[in-house]
C-alpha cells in the first residue's frame, strides 16, 4: 500500500513528463485500438457490400473476378450471357427474382451500369438495407439515369441533367455516346458500397445508344436518332450478369449447380458471400501490416515511457537512498518502478480508449451521412481487452530495465546519497 | 547494553590491494553518544555502512545490539536496520512529494516494530515535531518550502520514530550555520536521551567533538 502511494505521489511530483508519457501511450494504444477496429468495420462492410442475393451469374470465369466486376465494378467480363439464356434460366420454379447486369460503358471514370427497374426493388447491401433515394425516383423513360451518391456529390450533378455516356471503361474516353444523351431522374443516398460510384440507366437506353454501333465502334454515315432509336425494338441481345433471389436460401447449391451446368452456353454462378470472403481473405496481407505498423507505434510509445524513467533515474537516487534509509528493501525499489509503470500503462490505456471512443462517436455521424459507411460506435471487445494486456504486460517488462539499475544501484550505493 | 562492539574489523572491496578500513576496537555502551570525526577519504562513510549493514566486513567480529549482523542475510540486515536504526543525511533528507507529516512516519510503513513502538502514529508524530520546535503550521507545509534547518529537524523527527536504539548521523549539521547547528544538535541529544536512543555522529569538523561524551578520531584509528 506505502508503495502505491508512493508511486503516485512521486508520479504526480514529475506530472509533466509523465502527463506527455501517458499521452504518449493512449496516442499509440488509441492507434492500435483504431486500427483493430477500422479492421472489422472494413470488413464488417466489406462483406456486406451485397447481401439478400442467394447466386450472382455471369460467363465462365473465376470466382472472384466475376465478384469483382458484377458486384465491385473492377475489371471486365470475358463474355456475355444471351438474353435467351437468361430468360430460360430466370424462369426457374426455385427462383423468387432475378436482376439483369450489362456492363462496359463509362462516364468520366465512373461505371455506368444497365439495368431495370427491379434493381432497386431488389438490391439489398449491408444488414439487408433497401436501396433508398436522397432525391428523384427509380428510372421510368428508356434515357433515364440514377446516380450513385459518389457520382452526383463529386460531379455536381443534380436532378434534370443531362450526360452522356462513353464507350468502354478508359478514363478518357474519346468515343461518346453524344447523340443520345440521359436525364438525371434519381440520386441515390450513400450506401458505403461500390454503388454509390455508379451510374445506373435502363438495359434499353443501353442497348439504344449502341444501335448504330458495331463490333466497339460508330459506323460511319448511319446514325440513329434517339427519336428514332425509341421506335426500334431495344431488348437486349445479351446481358453481363444476373443476380438471383430464391424462394428458400436452401435451394442455393440445387439452383448453383443447375446454372452451372447450363448446357447452352457455359455459366458461373457463386454464392456471394463465400466469394466475398474468399476475396477478403486474399486482402488479408492488407491487415496484418495495419497491425503490424500499429503494433510499433504502441512499442514506441512504451520505449517513450522507459526513455522517461530512465532519464529521471540520476535525479531520483536520492529518493531511493532515502527509502532505504528509512527502512525500504532493495526489491521494494524495483517494485516502485514496476509499480510506476503499471499507473503509467493503465492510465494510458484507458485514456486511449476513450480517446477512441470519443473519436468514433464524433466521426460517425460524419461518415455516415458522407460515406454511407454504418459504423457501430466503439466499445471494448475481448480483442481489445487481449490487446491491452499485451500492452500493460509489455510495459512492466519494460520497467524491469529501470527497476533493476535502480536495485543494483540501491545495493551499491547504501547510504551514500549520490547526484 | 553495548550498542556496538567490533573487534578486529577489516574492510576491502573486491579487487582493491589494499585495505579501507581496518579498527582494531570499538565498543558503544548506550546511551553513550559517539563522535566520529573524518575528512573525506578516511573510510567513514565505509564505516557508517558497515555499522548500518549495508556492507559487511571482509573479517573481524561486528556486533549490533548484540546482536552478530555480519552473519544476517542480505534480508535480515535490511530488517534489522529498518527496526533498530535511523539514519540522518547531510542533506536533502526528505521525500520533496510527501507532506512533512508522512515524511516523519515513512519509518514505521516498513518497520512494524517501529510502528507499534510509535502508536498512535500520527500524535508521535506530531509531538516530536512540536518538540523538535517545528509549529504545527509546518507540518501542512510543502518540504520545499521549508529551511535547510527545518528540514533536518524534520529528519530527526523521522530517525526518531519508534525508538529505534541507533541513530546514525552523517554530517547532518553541515548545511547549517553556527547558532542552528548548536541549536540542532541540543535538540537532537534531548530527543534522542528522552527515547534512549544512542547516537553515531559523523563529521568532518572537530569543533563539533566538544558536545560528544566521546569522540574517535578516524584517521588515527584507521591505519590504512
Amino acid at each position: 500500500m506505502i508503495l502505491l502511494k508512493l508511486s503516485l505521489l512521486s508520479l504526480w511530483n514529475r506530472r509533466v513528463s509523465v502527463l506527455l508519457t501517458i499521452v504518449a501511450i493512449a496516442i499509440s494504444v488509441a492507434l492500435l485500438l483504431g486500427v483493430e477496429y477500422i479492421r472489422k468495420e472494413a470488413k464488417v462492410s466489406f462483406l456486406s457490400t451485397i447481401s439478400g442475393t442467394d447466386l450472382v451469374v455471369g460467363a465462365r470465369s473465376g470466382s472472384v473476378q466475376l465478384l469483382l466486376y458484377s458486384v465491385f465494378r473492377i475489371g471486365n467480363a470475358t463474355n456475355n450471357i444471351s438474353w435467351k439464356s437468361y430468360q430460360e434460366l430466370a424462369a426457374n420454379p426455385l427462383i423468387e427474382w432475378t436482376v439483369p447486369l450489362s456492363l462496359g460503358d463509362s462516364h468520366k471514370g465512373f461505371r455506368v451500369l444497365g439495368t431495370n427497374q427491379d434493381y432497386f426493388k431488389f438490391y439489398r447491401y449491408g444488414d439487408k438495407r433497401a436501396l433508398e433515394f436522397a432525391q428523384g425516383q427509380a428510372f421510368k423513360g428508356v434515357f433515364d439515369t440514377v446516380l450513385g451518391a459518389e457520382v452526383a456529390r463529386k460531379l455536381g450533378y443534380q436532378l434534370g441533367d443531362k450526360i452522356v455516356v462513353a464507350h468502354g471503361t478508359s478514363e478518357v474516353s474519346t468515343a461518346l455516346h453524344a447523340d443520345k444523351p440521359f436525364t438525371v431522374t434519381g440520386i441515390l443516398k450513400p450506401t458505403g458500397t461500390p454503388l454509390d460510384r455508379t451510374i445506373h440507366i435502363t438495359l434499353e437506353g443501353l442497348e439504344a445508344v449502341h444501335i448504330d454501333w458495331v463490333a466497339g465502334t460508330k459506323v460511319s454515315g448511319y446514325s440513329i436518332s434517339a427519336a428514332e432509336a425509341l421506335q426500334k425494338n431495344l431488348q437486349p441481345k445479351v446481358i453481363t450478369a444476373f443476380l438471383v433471389g430464391l424462394k428458400t436460401r436452401a435451394a442455393a447449391f440445387r439452383v448453383q449447380r443447375d446454372m452451372n451446368d447450363y448446357k447452352r452456353e457455359p455459366l458461373l454462378a457463386i454464392l456471394p458471400g463465400v466469394a466475398l470472403a474468399d476475396l477478403w481473405q486474399a486482402l488479408g496481407m492488407f491487415e496484418t501490416v495495419l497491425r503490424i505498423i500499429s503494433g510499433f507505434v504502441v512499442l514506441a510509445g512504451l520505449v517513450g515511457m522507459l526513455t522517461t524513467v530512465l532519464s529521471t533515474l540520476n535525479e531520483r537516487r536520492r529518493e531511493m537512498a532515502i527509502l532505504r534509509a528509512v527502512g525500504a528493501y532493495p526489491y521494494h525499489i524495483l517494485l516502485l518502478f514496476i509499480v510506476e509503470a503499471l499507473v503509467l500503462a493503465l492510465v494510458g490505456c484507458l485514456l486511449g480508449m476513450i480517446l477512441v471512443y470519443v473519436l468514433v462517436w464524433v466521426a460517425r455521424p460524419w461518415v455516415i451521412a458522407e460515406y454511407g459507411f454504418y459504423l457501430r460506435t466503439w466499445l471494448p471487445d475481448l480483442t481489445s481487452l487481449a490487446l491491452i494486456t499485451v500492452v500493460v504486460g509489455l510495459a512492466l517488462l519494460l520497467s524491469l530495465l529501470p527497476g533493476t539499475i535502480a536495485y543494483r544501484r540501491s545495493l551499491q550505493d547504501g547510504l551514500t546519497i549520490r547526484t | 547494553m553495548k550498542v556496538i562492539a567490533l573487534h578486529q574489523l577489516q574492510f576491502r572491496w573486491p579487487q582493491q590491494s589494499h585495505d579501507t578500513l581496518r579498527l582494531d576496537e570499538l565498543v558503544i555502551e548506550q546511551g553513550e553518544h559517539l563522535f566520529i570525526r573524518g575528512a573525506s577519504g578516511s573510510g567513514k562513510t565505509t564505516l557508517l555502512n558497515i555499522l548500518a549493514g549495508i556492507l559487511t566486513p571482509s573479517s573481524g567480529q561486528l556486533h549490533v545490539l548484540e546482536q552478530n549482523i555480519t552473519q544476517l542475510s542480505n534480508a535480515a540486515r535490511d530488517r534489522f536496520r529498518a527496526d533498530h536504526m535511523g539514519i540522518i543525511f547531510q542533506q536533502f533528507n526528505l521525500l520533496p512529494y510527501l507532506s512533512v507529516l508522512d515524511n516523519v512516519t515513512l519509518p514505521c510503513e516498513f518497520s512494524r516494530l517501529r510502528r507499534e513502538q510509535a502508536m498512535p502514529v500520527v500524535a508521535t508524530a506530531q509531538t516530536l515535531l512540536e518538540q523538535l520546535g517545528l509549529a504545527k503550521a509546518i507540518t501542512t507545509r510543502v518540504i520545499t518550502d521549508l529551511s535547510v534547518g527545518q528540514q533536518q529537524r524534520v529528519a530527526v523527527a523521522r530517525a526518531l520514530m519508534g525508538k529505534p536504539e541507533l541513530i546514525i548521523a552523517d554530517e547532518p549539521t553541515s548545511a547549517l550555520d553556527s547558532d542552528a547547528r548548536d541549536n540542532f544538535l541540543q535538540l537532537l541529544f534531548t530527543q534522542a536521551e528522552a527515547q534512549g536512543s544512542t547516537i553515531i555522529f559523523v563529521s568532518h569538523d572537530p569543533q563539533l567533538s566538544r558536545y560528544f561524551p566521546r569522540s574517535l578520531d578516524l584517521q588515527r584509528v584507521n591505519p590504512a
